[in-house]
């Protein structure tokens, strides 16, 4: 069912509620980076657009099996995110979460032997696509089932409070995930236990094939927590310095011990969601307008390009040394041996009874 | 003259404390006054008089324990009758339940390692277990207590929660004093949010504590066992490894009493057929306690099912350090000519069969295996080696059970052994029924097993 744009316009206008009078962030301010952070910020969203555009490929192939949901759109959110982490914090997501693990500084060969079940693998080749993880790096996967992350995001926030260690856990979730109802759960611990979590919905406006308009009666998603007293915020996710100005408020203010916050980041993903999806729930005039107007690595590329941090040369120099990165990760992935047999049999449990 | 009766206050309630009386002899009272408080099973009750009149005697003394519900226990006149006092019986001494919250903050995160690890079922047991050192009475709900409270004392990582596990003492005062003792940090009342609260701990074992999640019973955590399933028992395989997931489920499980279809299943065939996952599901105190202590130590994500009709039950619990290794069943009772092999309350069950048995001519051997996943089917197939002849004794349904397991695995491991065919006994094959008597037609029952014992005994 389409919904006419009067409507939603009325809907709009009367369903901007006034905003409540529990503590909250203020509004976000666009991050001002430095010539190092720029390129630094570019590098990471080039590697995880070509590493997915690799995986892609590979999947293609036949090296890469089941299910592999690529993140290319969404790379401005976790690189804006992620720059304002620190060791020690905590990050967890769904199971579109390659490019998390880019972000998290996980080796690109690591994460694309693990796609293609490779012994080399994060996981071993035990996990695949949707479950990789990297304890050392604070990354806690990598989750298959819709959702199931949020809670485990809260009980990672939850040990942090418990261990008084100064962390926090970021939880990433899509908008399909957001309509499950242990997201809410979550929410109202967090906020009754102040528990320090960033909750992070990517909203990428479809979950699976339905637009957020078809599954989300209020659909604008920062909202979500209000009835929780969790405070949101929204935030242009294909904006990279956005994202980044809005992390830096969120860490601030979840690390100074008040309790969640909930960050809407408004992106899109070019691809199908997963490599098995028709597309035929969205035009392609939708996806190539917004791959005009709105891409994160183009839009970062004119900002530093208008603003004289660098020079087209400066950017080529990075887009070499991460083809070179994805092509050597790619072939690394192809050629490693797959588990043993052997290890079908362990890592089940831990302890010997 | 008008005598109130000690109600039955739960649905499992036998007896209760008469923990004080709020009224003397001589006082008026209004409907609705509260009397007297009454601990039952589960809780601290008021109990209030239902008629207005004046109270001419008080028949049980405050203090008194195990008052059997139906007892006579004060007379309250109406305004028309003679009223001669009646003397107070000597009180029998009991501790009160004081209520309090602690402030203590757990010393800081040793890391310590399960010691739990490494017990390994080498070798089958082939007599049955007595303990050796001193013991002392417990009921399995004080067991359970001691055991966490003892973990939570040596290990910081160790916590609870659930609902109304802190404040309230517990739904079944499995809980009751933790709060007390550890603090509101280390003892958290949840909402009522089980999908929710089980993945929050299942995270924070992932960041590295050790929670004890409770359910208030395991008809609930069907709200949650996606995360018992796929987020903690799958995890570690899932990452090759590097995540561990240390955290027991725990809370009554199976048949309680009268509470009908949705408050009565027994998950242990469930929660048994996932790897990654340690299963427990004790029947004695010792048992109850020496495993919770090695579930809580364990490296290993872990579903221990308690029973709530054995909760009350007393037995001797070894004093000290009581750690129970899991994967190890444990022979009750020693026979010679037929297995009972069950667990959990089924035990008592197969017990009281064995009993029955033995007056017959027929010495039968009980194993309760205590451990579900890994199961110890060596001690299994060794008593079969012994008596030739098995029957497998399940409160739970007949269809792909544990009992069916242990067929198969007396098939394929014990054929050569067997002299009759393996018998199961079980529930009937349907939903748990809430008429007195068709829920007892429900249940597995001693008799159904003498029988069975008599059929492959050909007797």
């Amino acid at each position: 069912m389409a919904r006419s744009p009067a409507r939603n316009s009325a809907r709009k206008a009367a369903s901007a509620p006034p905003l409540p009078n529990w503590p909250r962030p203020d509004e976000p301010e666009r991050f001002v980076a430095s010539r190092d952070q720029l390129l630094e910020m570019y590098r990471q969203m080039v590697l995880i657009r070509r590493f997915e555009e690799r995986a892609g490929q590979l999947y293609g192939m036949g090296q890469i099996g089941g299910f592999c949901h690529l993140y290319i759109g969404q790379e401005a959110v976790v690189v804006g995110l992620q720059a304002e982490l620190i060791k020690g914090d905590s990050i967890i997501t769904g199971y579109r979460d390659h490019g998390h693990m880019l972000a998290c500084g996980i080796s690109s060969k690591a994460v694309m032997a693990e796609l293609t079940g490779r012994a080399a693998g994060i996981s071993g080749g035990k996990g695949g696509s949707m479950h990789m993880f990297s304890v050392e790096h604070g990354f806690f996967g990598g989750h298959g089932i819709v959702a199931a992350q949020v809670p485990l995001g809260a009980g990672l926030g939850f040990a942090h409070k418990y261990k008084n260690d100064g962390h926090i856990a970021v939880t990433y979730f899509g908008d399909g995930a957001a309509n499950q109802g242990q997201v809410y759960e979550s929410f109202n611990m967090a906020e009754l236990w102040k528990l320090p979590v960033i909750f992070v919905i990517e909203n990428n406006q479809y979950a699976m094939g339905t637009s957020v308009n078809r599954a989300s009666s209020e659909d604008q998603l920062y909202r979500r927590g209000e009835s929780f007293r969790v405070p949101g915020l929204q935030v242009d996710g294909m904006d990279v310095l956005a994202v980044r100005g809005a992390a830096k408020l969120a860490v601030e203010w979840v690390r100074g011990g008040n309790g969640p916050l909930l960050l809407e980041m408004k992106t899109y993903r070019y691809r199908g969601h997963s490599m098995s999806d028709p597309a035929k729930y969205r035009s392609r005039d939708e996806v190539q307008a917004m791959r005009e107007k709105s891409d994160p690595i183009e839009g970062l590329k004119k900002l530093i390009f208008d603003e004289g941090h660098a020079d087209e040369a400066a950017l080529k120099a990075i887009d070499r040394d991460v083809r070179d990165e994805v092509a050597e990760a790619a072939d690394f992935a192809l050629e490693a041996p797959e588990p043993a047999l052997s290890e079908l049999h362990t890592d089940v449990l831990l302890g010997t009874y | 003259m008008p005598q109130i009766l000690l109600p039955a206050m739960s649905p499992t309630m036998e007896e209760g404390t008469l923990a004080k009386w709020l009224v003397a002899v001589g006082d008026t009272v209004k409907p609705g006054d509260v009397i007297a408080e009454i601990e039952t099973d589960k809780a601290t009750m008021e109990l209030e008089a239902d008629d207005g009149g004046t109270v001419t005697a008080l028949l049980v003394a405050a203090g008194s324990e195990g008052v059997k519900v139906g007892t006579p226990i004060i007379i309250i006149a109406g305004e028309d009758e003679a009223a001669a006092p009646e003397p107070v019986k000597k009180p029998s001494p009991g501790p009160s339940l004081e209520e309090g919250r602690g402030d203590s903050l757990p010393a800081p995160l040793p890391g310590r390692e399960g010691s739990g690890e490494g017990a390994s079922a080498a070798s089958p047991a082939t007599a049955p277990e007595a303990p050796t050192g001193p013991t002392r009475r417990q009921t399995v709900r004080e067991a359970l207590r001691d055991a966490m409270a003892e973990e939570m004392r040596t290990d910081a990582a160790v916590f609870v929660m659930g609902e109304e596990v802190a404040e309230y003492q517990g739904a079944y005062k499995v809980t009751q004093g933790l709060l007390e003792e550890f603090g509101g940090k280390r003892v958290i009342d949840t909402p009522i949010t089980e999908y929710g609260f089980a993945g929050l701990g299942t995270g924070a074992a992932m960041g590295g504590l050790k929670p004890i999640v409770e359910f208030m019973t395991f008809n609930f955590a069907m709200q949650a066992i996606d995360h018992i399933i796929n987020s903690a028992a799958k995890t570690l395989y899932m990452s090759g490894g590097q995540m561990r997931c240390p955290i027991v489920f725990r809370g009554p499980n199976g048949a309680a009493s009268r509470v009908a279809a949705q408050h009565s299943q027994n998950y242990g065939p469930w929660y048994a057929s996932v790897p990654g996952l340690i299963v427990i599901a004790p029947y004695s105190a010792d048992d109850a306690k020496g495993l919770l202590k090695a579930a809580i130590r364990s490296p290993d994500p872990v579903v221990f099912l308690e029973n709530e009709l054995l909760y009350g039950q007393s037995f001797d619990v070894p004093e000290g350090d009581h750690v129970v290794p899991i994967g190890k069943a444990r022979i009750v009772r020693a026979g010679s000519d037929v297995t009972l092999v069950s667990y959990s309350i089924g035990v008592g069950v197969a017990l009281q069969a064995a009993e029955t048995l033995a007056g017959m001519g027929i010495n039968a051997e009980v194993i309760d295996l205590r451990t579900l996943r890994p199961m110890d089917t060596a001690t299994v197939l060794a008593s079969l080696k012994k008596t030739n002849r098995m029957v497998v004794v399940e409160e739970g349904w007949p269809a792909c059970g544990i009992a069916s397991e242990i067929m198969a695995v007396v098939m394929e491991k014990g054929f050569d052994d067997l002299d009759a065919p393996v018998l199961r006994v079980t529930n009937v094959d349907v939903p748990l029924p809430y008429a007195a008597n068709l829920e007892k037609a429900a249940l597995v029952k001693a008799e159904d097993v003498v029988t069975a014992a008599r059929a492959v005994c050909y007797r």
